[in-house]
């Protein structure tokens, strides 16, 4: 089993880079609350999806499945930003 | 197995509504969110995530390795996920003590009592699957799965990424969003 050579590890090394650039990078005061807040949202909606598919091989899973665990990371984002957007003086 | 995506489903729901009413409470007050949010220590934060991430991929791996009847190399990676839990644990207790040190308490405010009400479920969550985690490793050195019996490992893997995703939505709501 050669570690470098396994989907899940190239799955891991894009996670803890796209974690890096949330925390590190786009959160900064450099970027604009908004760029900064939908970045950082599309990212984990991102990752969250990496997570499921690859790690919790949902990829493989029967369609209905993989359609409602989807479906929460779009309802969850939606909702996140939905009310972002709603607060006064975010943006 | 079915059981256990319903369980990771109907969680995954609760924290969805727990999301969505910290999200509502942040739009009545957000000049106290705001503030209060940047009192938190987001690099401890990122680095909690980054060992979380870490976590769920060494049990990924543990289950590739069941999948090959790679037997020897399974229960290090089992270990590998408890000892990662553990580094998680460690760090979070590091944060809620610095809090408690500077007299800040779930009462504070409402951003902090949503704060320590949310990463304290998920905490309990992290404290359960270690737990599980303890359990599959001393089945895996004891070579109980194999790529025919496999199911209780895969059950606990899909659990303990579900704890790996809610803090993937966690890290930013609390800490990152402004």
């Amino acid at each position: 089993m050669t570690l470098l050579r396994e989907r899940v590890t190239i799955v891991w090394l894009g996670l803890m880079v796209a974690t890096c650039t949330s925390t590190w990078l786009l959160s900064k005061d450099n970027f604009s609350p908004t760029v900064a807040v939908v970045g950082i949202f599309m990212i984990a909606a991102l990752k969250v999806r990496f997570v499921m598919m690859d790690f919790m091989e949902l990829r493989d899973a029967p369609v209905r499945v993989r359609i409602a665990f989807e479906a929460w990371i779009v309802v969850v984002t939606a909702l996140i930003l939905g009310f972002w957007f709603a607060t006064p003086h975010s943006g | 197995m079915d059981g256990v995506w319903v369980f990771i489903g109907a969680d995954s729901v609760l924290f969805g509504i727990l999301f969505a009413n910290f999200m509502k409470d942040r739009l009545a007050q957000p000049a106290l969110f705001e503030a209060s949010h940047r009192t938190l220590n987001f690099n401890l934060g990122g680095l909690d995530t980054l060992i979380l991430l870490t976590s769920s991929w060494l049990v990924a791996l543990a289950v590739q390795a069941v999948k090959r009847d790679q037997l020897d190399q399974a229960p290090k990676f089992v270990l590998g996920g408890v000892l990662t839990g553990l580094m998680f644990v460690a760090s979070k207790s590091t944060e809620y003590a610095e809090k408690f040190v500077a007299g800040i308490m779930p009462a504070t405010d409402p951003f902090y009592m949503w704060y320590f009400t949310l990463t304290g479920i998920h905490l309990a969550h992290v404290l359960f699957g270690t737990c599980l985690l303890v359990y599959v490793w001393t089945k895996a050195r004891a070579r109980t799965y194999t790529s025919s019996n496999r199911t209780v490992l895969e059950c606990v893997a899909s659990f303990w990424h579900l704890v790996d995703l809610l803090w993937i939505v966690l890290f930013p709501l609390l800490y990152l969003q402004r």
